[in-house]
């Protein structure tokens, strides 16, 4: 039994590498070579694709826009909910349970009903097309997601902690800053991993709330594959790079996930 | 954890309470005003009352597509949820096969939507496609972009790739939180592989797995971007799903009323199953 255990992540990483694969695979051909020839590596390795991208603004300002607002909205989601996730977690207060469901309501909202009132409230604040706007968009439904995991977390954390370091003299701001947050250092950064992986992967919002000065990657590509044909090299390789950020994000949070959290009381 | 009373924990909630609040409230209200209104163009409107929730709630094109959309979460769900937890059982708890794992796994996760599509949509081509050529050149009569039951398979395929690596994730980060010492008595008690699964495991996954049925339940009811890119809601309407009739409504068509009615009957579908879902979940909160 234990000797064929390995053999069920092994196939299922080889079942989710296949179609990373022939992504990179495509981005090594010219588009000629991938209409007209089937083959399983490129017989005609070319870096074109590449270097178009790297030496096209309108091509890799998209991945500084991207990268832009994610970080924003990161930051924004986890500070915002830090407090929060701690009230819901440590206080009984006037409509905390319906505070807490409503807040989950917004994570149910589906992006294709609010695109279009989007797009009109945040021209009518002036705020169309920048980065600030597609960050605090996304905080629409990450917030909600970064203090339902948060609160989890710390839920984890015997109030005892906070009680001692209230008898010990400290103040809460110090309290808070000194002794609570390295305690939960796991959760924040399990947090800013979904705040950063939902928002990099989100394009509906992104793509309506921008024109071109903070256009993400994602919605360049869709744009370049309607007006010049499809130049399916290019937008394989544009494809296979914005798979780098998020695997960097994962590398920094893979020990949190290793070591295991459960989200509640242990 | 017994909580104490304490009313200032409000000025906790407020940065986020404001946050949300600025995106949600004007857009729903926006929805809400379309909802009862008919559009002439030029921004001039007529009031129609419940005309659309009514025409909606009758018209077949709904039932049809929310049919779909209810078809196709449940399908996800239940291949979803069993495969994932059962990959993270089978994963190494250490050595160097973790991060391998766990960063090999989790990078469908991190690519963006479309090009999730996308990257599907040439994987699964009939010619050029690693998958549609393979299994053609098998003997299967396979072309996702005529038959629908094709086009059903490569979505469910495309989604399974796309997101079972969240429940895994969730799952293994549950099972790795769970002391020795459990195992340990479990084994001096003589259980079996089922008991510890179902009475040490399980209970101990609890509260992340119930964060990874709601995130799949929501989000796969919710999906847009993917089927957009890879079929097109085809062929004909096959894959159709709530959001990409919605958008075909509000943006192609233009029918801003009937489309703002259609959200508002969406988003209460969802909200009720998710009403449903988190009550049950509190109560046995409350009894722990």
């Amino acid at each position: 039994m234990s000797k064929i255990k390995w053999l069920v992540p092994t196939l299922y990483i080889i079942f989710l590498m296949l179609p990373i694969y022939w992504l990179l695979n495509m981005s090594f051909k010219t588009t000629t070579e991938i209409i007209n020839v089937y083959s399983l590596w490129p017989k005609d390795f070319t870096l074109e694709n590449y270097v178009t991208i790297f030496t096209d603004s309108t091509w890799y300002m998209g991945y500084v826009n991207s990268i832009t607002y994610t970080v924003f909205n990161t930051i924004i989601s986890v500070s915002a909910a830090l407090p929060a996730a701690y009230a819901f977690s440590r206080y009984k207060f006037l409509g905390d349970k319906h505070l807490f469901f409503w807040l989950l309501t917004n994570r149910m909202a589906p992006p294709a009903v609010f695109a279009l009132p989007f797009f009109q409230f945040y021209s009518s604040v002036n705020l169309f097309d920048t980065h600030i706007a597609i960050a605090l968009s996304h905080c629409l439904f990450n917030i909600p997601l970064a203090v339902w995991i948060l609160e989890g977390f710390m839920s984890a954390v015997p109030k005892e902690l906070d009680e001692t370091a209230y008898v010990d003299g400290y103040s809460f701001g110090r309290f808070f800053f000194k002794i609570f947050i390295p305690t939960i250092a796991a959760g924040i950064g399990i947090t800013m991993f979904f705040c950063f992986m939902f928002s990099w992967v989100e394009l509906l919002l992104a793509k309506t709330l921008t024109a071109t000065i903070a256009k993400p990657i994602a919605a360049i590509m869709t744009r370049t594959s309607s007006t010049s044909g499809y130049e399916l090299g290019l937008l394989a390789a544009a494809g296979s790079l914005t798979i780098i950020p998020g695997a960097v994000v994962i590398y920094f949070v893979r020990n949190y996930i290793a070591k295991g959290f459960a989200m509640g009381r242990v | 954890m017994n909580k104490t009373l304490n009313q200032k924990a409000w000025y906790f909630v407020i940065p986020v309470f404001v946050l949300v609040a600025f995106n949600a409230a004007v857009p729903l209200m926006t929805v809400v005003n379309y909802s009862f209104q008919e559009t002439f163009g030029s921004n001039v409107f007529a009031w129609e009352g419940t005309r659309w929730f009514k025409e909606i709630l009758h018209s077949e094109r709904f039932h049809a597509s929310l049919g779909r959309q209810v078809i196709f979460t449940f399908i996800i769900l239940l291949i979803q949820l069993p495969l994932g937890i059962g990959i993270a059982l089978t994963m190494p708890k250490k050595g160097w096969g973790v991060p391998v794992c766990l960063i090999l796994m989790s990078m469908p996760l991190l690519i963006p939507w479309n090009v999730v599509g996308a990257m599907w949509n040439i994987f699964a081509l009939p010619d050029i496609g690693f998958l549609g050529n393979s299994l053609n050149s098998i003997g299967f009569d396979y072309n996702f972009t005529q038959q629908s039951g094709d086009a059903w398979f490569t979505t469910i395929l495309m989604d399974v790739w796309h997101w079972t690596s969240l429940v895994v994730l969730l799952s293994y980060a549950g099972l790795n939180s769970i002391q020795p010492a459990y195992y340990q008595a479990a084994e001096i008690d003589g259980a079996s592989r089922w008991d510890i699964f179902r009475y040490i495991e399980l209970p101990k996954m609890k509260k992340v797995l119930t964060l990874a049925i709601l995130l799949r339940f929501m989000d796969s009811f919710m999906i847009y971007t993917e089927p957009f890119v890879l079929t097109g809601g085809g062929p004909g309407n096959a894959t159709n799903f709530l959001s990409l009739d919605l958008v075909k409504m509000a943006l192609g068509q233009f029918d801003l009323g009937p489309a703002a009615a259609m959200s508002l009957i969406y988003f209460l579908i969802v909200l009720l199953i998710c009403w449903i879902f988190y009550t049950i979940m509190m109560k046995d909160e409350g009894r722990a």
